[in-house]
């Protein structure tokens, strides 16, 4: 690739760094050093909330990923991608104002934060946030692999290198700037994609001469490709629409999305987050998606899907504009990536050390752990990703669905059932993870859907079968207030 | 006493909109498979075209969007209430 693909990434780049400074003086300049750091002291805008939500949960699958699944699939593929658009009002309006209003009471800065003064229970916090490190850890890494890929094929320069400019530039703003600067540079990335996305679907219209004659190319390559049931008629109704709970309504339990729903500064800021929120991960999800499509009568025999977007890009339109759109996988990439390193380290430094090591840790000092924590974590990560180790892939593939089965029984119920205890909390969790991880194993698909729906029913019952059952055992105090 | 009651106030808005949230949800989820698996399940060569797409995709993917997004968009100036975070204060404007 040449050099003027290249500038608008390295300006990327630039603009990411100087973001991560200038939020960096509100870190030093702030009192309550764990709020500010890891939460941006609650006061984020409804347009910031809307985008470093889209932009988080908009990560390398569908940008590079879900268009290749497209390329292969046909118009199914873009069918199943719309179950993503529940995300963007769903997820504010359950959470909503009860989180909002319970996790500033509590005081809570930490998904985790929450569940221990929900639940009040030591148990539940381990577990939590055991979960929250092992499986957010691994899909930190398959991301940064992802990165790394993308600067190789758009530079040509060796993946080491490659790898080590990725993690350079997340690393020094997570470090300098928490979670404000994420915010800021996860806004900034979100209207790339935006606009990025809409500039590469007129440019590939206009190169496959239109969309009737797309839709007919393709219809005269295989029809399978404009119905529903994706290129070999293999996509049911009962496994598509399970997406409807892998990637709509079930991104509610991820922590990295739930953090969020604790950060705004009120709910004027929620309420226009839940329109903006709509329309960004709609109109993202929809033309992304629609793009793979078309690109098959464009560039037809792509092996590998991952090179649809690239390829295409550099295709249809001149180098330069190819530049900025490809910048926009990019973001996604360290939007999500630098989301995650900082959940993964506010984990171990708030929910462990903090809870259970030294409580009484002085504000200079949890200052400094927090930091050097974030900065070891990228060392550790960028070691992993030069030689991904089998375990790190495995447990990547059930981080999402995992930290749903896990999680979405404990918050919505946490929030809403006055009668959920700390037993049917933790029995769940532990349950929806294990079910999940054996179905994926044993039993992949049951009744035709992904497994994750069936284990997050399992939790359910789990959930509230043992919080029912043991109502009247001694040290069921949770703080249930205003439920 | 009076601030008891106000929280109770504040998560009955709250337990409304997570209501509507779910029914909008379903509303969605509705909308996009009747379509696409009502329109979509004939042989390709008997669909009908709307710019271009093929129709179930049109009014599933592309009009459902439309309908979601303006649904969402008066639902919430309609029926959400601004609240209060902090325990004191009152914010309704």
């Amino acid at each position: 690739m040449n050099g003027q693909a290249l500038l608008p990434l390295i300006g990327i780049l630039i603009v990411i760094f100087m973001i991560g400074l200038w939020a960096g003086k509100s870190v030093r300049s702030s009192d309550t050093f764990l709020q500010e750091y890891f939460l941006g002291n609650r006061s984020m805008g409804g347009f910031l909330l809307a985008m470093t939500m889209t932009a988080t949960y908009g990560s390398a699958s569908s940008f590079i990923g879900g268009p290749g699944v497209a390329y292969t699939q046909g118009l199914g593929w873009v069918l199943l991608a719309m179950s993503q658009v529940a995300t963007g009002y769903f997820v504010l309006m359950i959470l909503g104002k009860k989180f909002a209003i319970v996790t500033r009471k509590y005081q809570a800065v930490t998904m985790v934060d929450y569940l221990k003064e929900r639940y009040q229970s030591k148990w539940v916090v381990w577990v939590a946030a055991l979960s929250i490190i092992i499986f957010l850890f691994s899909a930190m890494a398959a991301q940064w692999i992802g990165g790394a890929r993308l600067i190789e094929s758009l530079t040509g320069m060796p993946y080491l290198a490659s790898l080590f400019i990725f993690a350079i530039s997340v690393l020094i703003y997570v470090m300098i700037g928490g979670f404000r600067a994420i915010a800021i540079t996860d806004a900034v990335q979100g209207i790339i994609m935006f606009i990025g996305t809409l500039i590469l679907l007129i440019a590939t219209v206009i190169a496959g001469e239109g969309i009737p004659n797309i839709i007919a190319d393709l219809q005269a390559e295989n029809p399978n490709l404009i119905t529903p049931f994706g290129a070999d008629g293999d996509l049911t109704p009962a496994y598509v629409s399970s997406f409807w709970i892998l990637v709509g309504v079930g991104v509610i339990a991820l922590p990295q999305i739930a953090v969020r729903a604790m950060s705004y500064k009120n709910s004027q800021s929620m309420h226009r987050a839940i329109i903006i929120g709509t329309i960004v991960v709609g109109f993202i999800m929809l033309n992304m998606h629609l793009i793979g499509v078309f690109a098959r009568p464009i560039l037809p025999n792509i092996e590998v899907g991952d090179q649809v977007m690239p390829l295409l890009a550099l295709e249809v339109m001149p180098p330069w504009l190819a530049g900025i759109v490809l910048a926009a996988p990019m973001a996604a990439i360290m939007s999500t990536v630098d989301s995650l390193l900082l959940l993964v380290s506010s984990s171990i430094v708030k929910d462990v050390y903090i809870n259970y090591i030294e409580p009484k840790a002085s504000d200079r000092r949890v200052k400094r752990l927090s930091i050097g924590v974030t900065g070891i974590l990228g060392v550790i990560v960028f070691l992993m990703a030069f030689d991904p180790p089998e375990l790190i892939i495995w447990l990547n593939l059930f981080a999402f669905g995992g930290l749903e089965a896990a999680f979405i029984w404990p918050i919505v119920l946490g929030l809403y059932w006055k009668k959920g205890n700390k037993y049917g909390a933790l029995t769940s969790m532990i349950t929806g993870v294990s079910f999940y991880v054996l179905f994926e194993k044993f039993y992949p698909e049951p009744f035709g859907m992904h497994s994750v729906v069936l284990s997050i029913v399992i939790s359910f019952v789990v959930y509230v079968v043992v919080s029912l059952s043991t109502q009247n055992w001694r040290g069921n105090i949770a703080k249930s207030d205003g439920v | 006493m009076q601030k008891e009651h106000k929280k109770d106030q504040r998560f009955k808005i709250a337990n409304r909109e997570a209501f509507i949230g779910v029914g909008l949800v379903i509303f969605n989820f509705v909308w996009w498979f009747a379509f696409a698996y009502g329109l979509g399940s004939k042989d390709p060569s008997e669909y009908t075209y709307i710019f271009g797409l093929p129709d179930w995709f049109f009014y599933s993917c592309v009009l459902g969007l439309v309908v979601m997004i303006i649904l969402v968009t008066f639902v919430v100036k309609t029926f959400f209430i601004d609240v209060s975070f902090d325990d004191e204060g009152d914010e309704h404007s």
